[in-house]
């Protein structure tokens, strides 16, 4: 098939970006999104332009590195990563626009690769349980009950890609954020810290810009993992609480 | 443990003595290896007797120790954690924008460990004794047992942090069987435990690094290792965003930077997944250890292209619900699998491997399914000249359980391969067909985890590990946990005991040396001018290896592959193509790097390759096979360690031989029949 | 403004969830009271006398432990803060959301929100312009538009008066559509941002009851405007 593509393309994280436009021939429908702009690529490169900056690693939709922003949509049309979006989900003659994420939060660094630490430092603020190597009680000694353990498990999925920052109209992080609280706070060795993580994590998230949640849906509607709605209102119940606790 | 300790204190084998030598003309032999650090005593008691003997750091030392730790998957990650909680100064670095993307993440099926909760006769000795014989009995004894003794103190920290492993409805652990074994030991998240155990050591990690006793430095690539004296003392490092070459001085630095599979072009590896880190430690004097061992995984999703950028693996998990089998007949190959008779399908792992069927190790089920394909009963579209995929069906198991308990076991795997292929696999079989998954060649290293370089520490996949010629599923993970939280920091401090060493400054001559060898190298790449990408060499040098190192070797071929790869190096070092900047965040630029040593690494493998003229593990050599066409091992030749030293410039690599000896198993030859 | 440093003290009440939960308190107490309000209204089917009675009673709720009025002056006074909180709410978190994201996309596509979720605040600043208009027409000057009088009091007839002008029937209908689409959204948000909603099946609910309120409310005050304006009331 035949492509018109819309790219941003901006040099480096301080000078301003443009859309640019390029034609790209003969793409087959069982390319992934990515080897397609693989191929305009090696295109560019052929014809001395530099090639377009893009974040991808395990192209398995595990890592959460791809984060392209594909027609208005993050990650693209399907649900799935940018990495596992395949072109037969385009028709033939298609224009596509890609951008980066948007989001005061995660600055753009080149072209499409953005900086999207601040979730790393959501986590070094709270999200995580502390068990020192070699402290560990038997495994078996602490029965979790397995809805419980189901319900950590299907929102430990989360692969930190932003896609929800992205889609949020309010540029929120509160899906990320909602999908860990609720991991480790349903969990038995999560609870001692409970409380007191919920509070230093969402101090971080609204240290780092992210804007407040009005929740509108458009991040649970973007994620890959299908993190559902009710990790907010987890986030909202667990702050609330904490509220009460006076924290 | 002792009073059933099966170790002898005469060996149960004898060195061996090698007779053939087809990589004639390609090395120089070397002196033989030992392990200065090898433990003795009952099999049972070294670990602890080590543990204890193994010197102490004063707490108060501790923060004065600067630990570079390269890479934050299992090994890096569980290993930064476990030193900042000690209360070392821990430096951690990755490529990746974020610790928690490492490859580990992408690991599906499970994690190991010698728990014995289904109560079905497993045992630390069991894991021990599956593991080695798993590898083709060409790993180390003493590092084997010591990962099947710490696999259970994995699940325990694991569960603290809070990995929501698969649970009964009582709410304790549920395990899994897995190839190559005939016990349920492998615990597991979904199709997804790689990612929740990573999660898990970064998390563990970056409460480190709020605590202040780690410092992440993502987006940086390790470019070469500063050796002082002998000794590793730090390491140059680019950082990928702004391009500035930084130098990072340490008391001692660990190599947790994941394995080379991508030699290949095509594996499961990740896009950035590299051997620069190690083979940079190799160049400066770190061995090289038995490089050509691949593994080779049965069940990836077959190629669909020439476009294509990696390949996907399906979970080796699905190998205990689906059966495997291709048509009888070359003629019903290309016909919809629904309309061919049971009598006309040829489940060939049951019918070949009678008592371990689907579950057969990796390397037999690899090579079963290369052989059907060869012999043109192959499946899926024409690529080459053959159709290269086998059906892997869960009809019986979909009929056994039903749609929905296949798909709470493995619905995220079912919905990747709909999106990959394009097709529902719930109502036609799966297509599969074995793909590069995972190297147990590495840097050598001795029991301490140290490699042939003071100071330099190797953990995970980055090793040469504890597999031998053959990795058993579930088993990379439990050693880069194992390595990361409880080996790598009970060895180190013997090390560092002795520390803090001498200061150095960024003046020193070898580190002034280190970085410039970095700058010209860069500087290289830019200006060579030519006309090809990057990309373009690494696709070449794929198809080289994947023809003649990959799933068969023969002695012509392994020829042939090394005069190709010699000149696809000289073609590469003057017709590269590399635009843009060295300031700024220059992906080709990174590719490069990559690249070229993936073409040195990619010869290294095949003389390794074809001075090992025997078949072990996923190294299967064409001169050295059964009648039936089984891998044939030559113990009284080849029970040897190739640790490989760099022979300089131009010059060649230097082989030296470390005997495996075994004291507490017998070597046999293999039979899963 | 990403920041490279962590947060040191945080507490609970400084942050962008606390600002949610003012909204959603004081959200609650508009509904309450709009509930009251639609009720009170929906008194002038019943005619002037009942209608006016009604308006005079509630004067005198709490008489005479509290003066006359004295009830009426604490729920103004409730609502008066709710509104205060409400709406300073509303403005820190509008500004933090314009600040979340200065580069805006080219292309931007909405798959799940709804128009009303997306309008929260262009709907909540209609709904304030129209609540200053509507206290200066029925409760501060008390205009009859129809008479040019103001300062009646009879409550009825500024009423019946008042819908008999069809430009106001539409800005009254006008409003009631942005707080039919405020209610919609408001209602789930509310019950989300307070932390009940941690199920599949009670976010329907919640939705649920989102679209019963909107119906209700809205529904419930242009009943009087428009059987007015057709006569049925007079
Ligand atoms: C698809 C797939 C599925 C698998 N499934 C299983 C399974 O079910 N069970 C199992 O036991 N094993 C499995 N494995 C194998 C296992 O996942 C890996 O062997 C293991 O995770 C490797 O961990 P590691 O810590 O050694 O390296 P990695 O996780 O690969 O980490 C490497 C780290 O090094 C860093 N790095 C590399 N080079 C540099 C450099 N030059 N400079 C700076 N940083 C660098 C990277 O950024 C990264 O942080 C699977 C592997 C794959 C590919
Ligand atoms: C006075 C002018 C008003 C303004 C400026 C205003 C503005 C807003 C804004 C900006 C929001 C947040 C958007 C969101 O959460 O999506 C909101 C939420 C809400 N508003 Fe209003 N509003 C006003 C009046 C009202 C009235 C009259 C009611 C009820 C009758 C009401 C009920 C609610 C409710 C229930 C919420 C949801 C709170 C939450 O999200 O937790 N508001 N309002
Ligand atoms: C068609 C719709 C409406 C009609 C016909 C209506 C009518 C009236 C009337 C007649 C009064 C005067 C009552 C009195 O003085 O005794 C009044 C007061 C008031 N109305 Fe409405 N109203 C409507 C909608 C609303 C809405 C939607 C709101 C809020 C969002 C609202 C808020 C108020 C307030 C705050 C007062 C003042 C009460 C006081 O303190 O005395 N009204 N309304
Ligand atoms: S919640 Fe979903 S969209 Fe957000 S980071 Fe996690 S996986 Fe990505
Ligand atoms: S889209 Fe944004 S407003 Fe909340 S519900 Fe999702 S974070
Ligand atoms: S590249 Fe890893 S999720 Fe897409």
């Amino acid at each position: 098939m035949d492509l018109t593509l819309n790219i941003w393309r901006q040099p480096d994280a301080v000078t301003h970006g443009a859309l640019h436009t390029y034609q790209l021939a003969g793409i087959s429908e069982d390319m992934s999104f990515l080897e397609m702009l693989d191929v305009l690529n090696e295109q560019l490169n052929a014809a001395g332009e530099d090639p377009v900056a893009f974040d991808s690693d395990c192209r398995e939709g595990i890592c959460g590195t791809c984060s392209l922003m594909i027609n208005g949509q993050a990650h693209g049309p399907e649900v799935t990563t940018t990495c596992q979006l395949h072109m037969r989900s385009f028709k033939d003659g298609d224009t596509i626009t890609v951008e980066p994420w948007r989001a005061d939060a995660f600055p753009v660094l080149k072209d499409l690769v953005t900086d999207r630490s601040a979730f790393d430092r959501i986590i070094q603020s709270g999200g995580y349980i502390s068990a020192n190597t070699g402290s560990a009680p038997e495994a078996n000694s602490v029965p979790a009950p397995r809805d419980k353990a189901m319900r950590a498990f299907n929102v430990a999925t989360c692969i930190g890609c932003g896609a929800c920052v992205a889609a949020c109209p309010n540029g929120s992080a509160s899906l990320f954020m909602g999908a860990k609280i609720t991991h480790l706070g349903e969990l038995p060795q999560g609870q001692p810290e409970r409380y007191t993580r919920v509070v230093d994590m969402v101090a971080q998230h609204d240290a780092e810009g992210f804007g407040g949640c009005t929740n509108i849906g458009e991040c649970t509607a973007a994620c890959p993992k299908e993190i559902p709605l009710d990790v907010i209102s987890q986030l909202n119940k667990d702050l609330r609480t904490a509220m009460k606790q006076g924290r | 443990m002792a009073a059933t300790d099966p170790s002898h204190t005469t060996p149960l084998n004898s060195a061996p003595t090698q007779i053939s030598d087809d990589a004639r003309g390609y090395y120089t032999p070397g002196e033989p290896l030992v392990d200065p650090v090898a433990p003795t005593g009952p099999i049972g008691q070294r670990w602890t007797q080590r543990k204890f003997d193994n010197r102490l750091v004063n707490p108060a030392n501790r923060r004065k120790l600067d630990v570079i730790i390269v890479g934050t998957g299992l090994a890096g990650g569980a290993a930064a954690a476990t030193m900042g909680e000690a209360g070392y100064n821990v430096k951690s670095f990755c490529y990746q924008d974020s610790p928690r993307r490492a490859h580990s993440i992408a690991a599906q099926g499970g994690i190991n460990a010698a728990k014995n909760y289904k109560e079905d006769g497993d045992s630390t000795f069991r894991l021990f004794y599956d593991t080695v014989k798993g590898g083709d009995y060409r790993s180390r004894e003493s590092n084997v047992y010591r990962l099947a003794e710490v696999s259970a103190d994995i699940i325990d920290q694991c569960v603290a942090q809070g990995v929501p492993f698969a649970r009964e409805y009582g709410g304790l652990l549920d395990n899994r069987s897995f190839g190559g074994v005939q016990v349920s030991r492998t615990f597991y998240a979904r199709g997804q435990t790689g990612q929740q155990l990573l999660i898990g050591a970064y998390q563990a990690m970056e409460r480190q690094v709020a605590a202040g006793t780690v410092t992440e430095y993502t987006r940086h690539e390790m470019l070469e290792v500063i050796v002082v004296d002998g000794k590793a003392r730090g390491i140059i490092a680019r950082d990928l965003v702004t391009g500035e070459i930084e130098t990072h001085l340490a008391d001692v630095v660990v190599l947790a930077t994941g394995g080379y599979g991508n030699v290949f072009f095509l594996s499961t590896n990740a896009m950035g997944s590299n051997v620069t880190a190690a083979w940079r430690a190799h160049r400066k004097g770190a061995y090289m250890a038995n490089p050509c061992y691949t593994q080779i995984h049965p069940t990836c999703i077959p190629v669909s292209g020439d476009h294509q950028s990696k390949l996907t693996l399906m979970s080796e998990s699905l190998r205990n619900d689906g059966r495997i089998w291709v048509p009888k007949n070359k003629e019903d190959c290309d016909k919809d699998p629904r309309d061919i008779p049971e009598e006309d399908r040829d489940y060939y792992l049951e019918r070949i491997y009678p008592s371990f069927g689907n579950l057969v190790p990796r390397d037999i089920a690899s090579r079963q399914a290369k052989n059907v394909c060869d012999e043109g009963r192959g499946v899926g579209p024409m690529v080459g000249d053959f159709r290269r995929g086998v059906y892997l069906d869960f009809t019986d198991a979909i009929a056994r359980l039903g749609e929905d308990g296949i798909r709470e076991k493995y619905d995220n795997l079912f919905d990747m391969y709909a999106r990959i292929t394009g097709e529902n696999p719930y109502e036609t079989p799966m297509r599969i067909y074995p793909a590069v998954h995972y190297v147990m060649g590495g840097l050598w290293v001795d029991y301490h985890l140290q490699s042939s370089i003071p100071g330099l520490f190797v953990t995970g996949e980055a090793n040469f590990s504890d597999h031998g010629a053959n990795r058993l599923g579930a088993s990379a993970l439990m050693q880069g946990l194992a390595d990361g939280y409880f080996v790598l920091p009970n060895t180190i401090r013997d090390y560092l005991a002795d520390g803090p060493f001498e200061k150095i400054t960024e003046d020193h001559p070898a580190v002034v040396e280190a970085r410039t060898q970095v700058e010209e190298r860069v500087t290289k790449f830019l200006s060579i001018n030519g006309t090809r990408s990057a990309d373009s060499f690494h696709k070449e040098l794929g198809h080289i290896m994947w023809e003649y190192c990959g799933m068969e070797r023969s002695e012509d071929g392994l020829r042939k592959a090394i005069d190709m790869i010699r000149e696809l190096k000289a073609a590469f070092w003057s017709d590269l193509k590399v635009l843009g900047t060295a300031d700024s965040l220059n992906q080709s630029l990174e590719k490069a790097g990559r690249v070229a040593d993936f073409i040195e690494l990619g010869e290294l493998m095949c003389i390794d390759a074809l001075n090992r003229r025997e078949s072990c593990g996923g190294h299967f050599r064409a001169e050295s096979q059964t009648e039936d066409g089984e891998a044939l091992r030559h113990d009284e030749e080849f029970a040897y360690v190739a640790a490989w030293e760099w022979g300089g410039e131009g010059g060649d690599p230097v082989l030296h031989k470390e005997d495996l000896i075994y004291t507490a198993i017998e070597m046999k030859q293999r039979s899963y029949k | 403004m990403a920041t490279p440093t962590l947060v040191k003290g945080a507490r609970s009440t400084r942050s962008t969830i606390a600002l949610k939960l003012a909204m959603a308190v004081s959200g609650l107490i508009f509904i309450g009271y709009v509930l009251a309000h639609m009720y009170g209204n929906l008194k002038a089917f019943s005619g002037e006398e009942a209608f006016n009675e009604y308006a005079h009673h509630i004067r005198e709720i709490g008489e005479p432990i509290l003066p006359h009025a004295g009830a009426l002056w604490i729920f103004r006074v409730v609502l008066l803060l709710a509104l205060v909180v409400h709406v300073a709410s509303a403005v820190a978190l509008w500004r933090r959301a314009s600040k979340a994201r200065t580069q805006k996309y080219a292309v931007k596509k909405n798959i799940r929100s709804s128009l009303s979720s997306r309008t929260m605040r262009w709907g909540g600043l209609t709904l304030l312009l129209f609540i200053v208009w509507h206290l200066l027409h029925f409760t501060i000057v008390k205009v009859d538009v129809s008479t040019g009088d103001t300062g009646s009091d009879n409550p009825y007839r500024l009423l019946v008066d008042s819908f008999d002008v069809w430009w106001m029937t539409v800005i009254y209908l006008v409003a009631m559509l942005a707080l039919a689409m405020h209610l919609h959204h408001g209602m789930f948000s509310a019950i989300q941002t307070l932390g009940f909603t941690n199920t599949a099946k009670s976010r329907a609910r919640a939705r649920e009851a989102g679209w019963i309120l909107a119906v209700v409310v809205a529904g419930g005050f242009s009943l009087v405007p428009i059987f007015t304006l057709f006569g049925v009331i007079s």
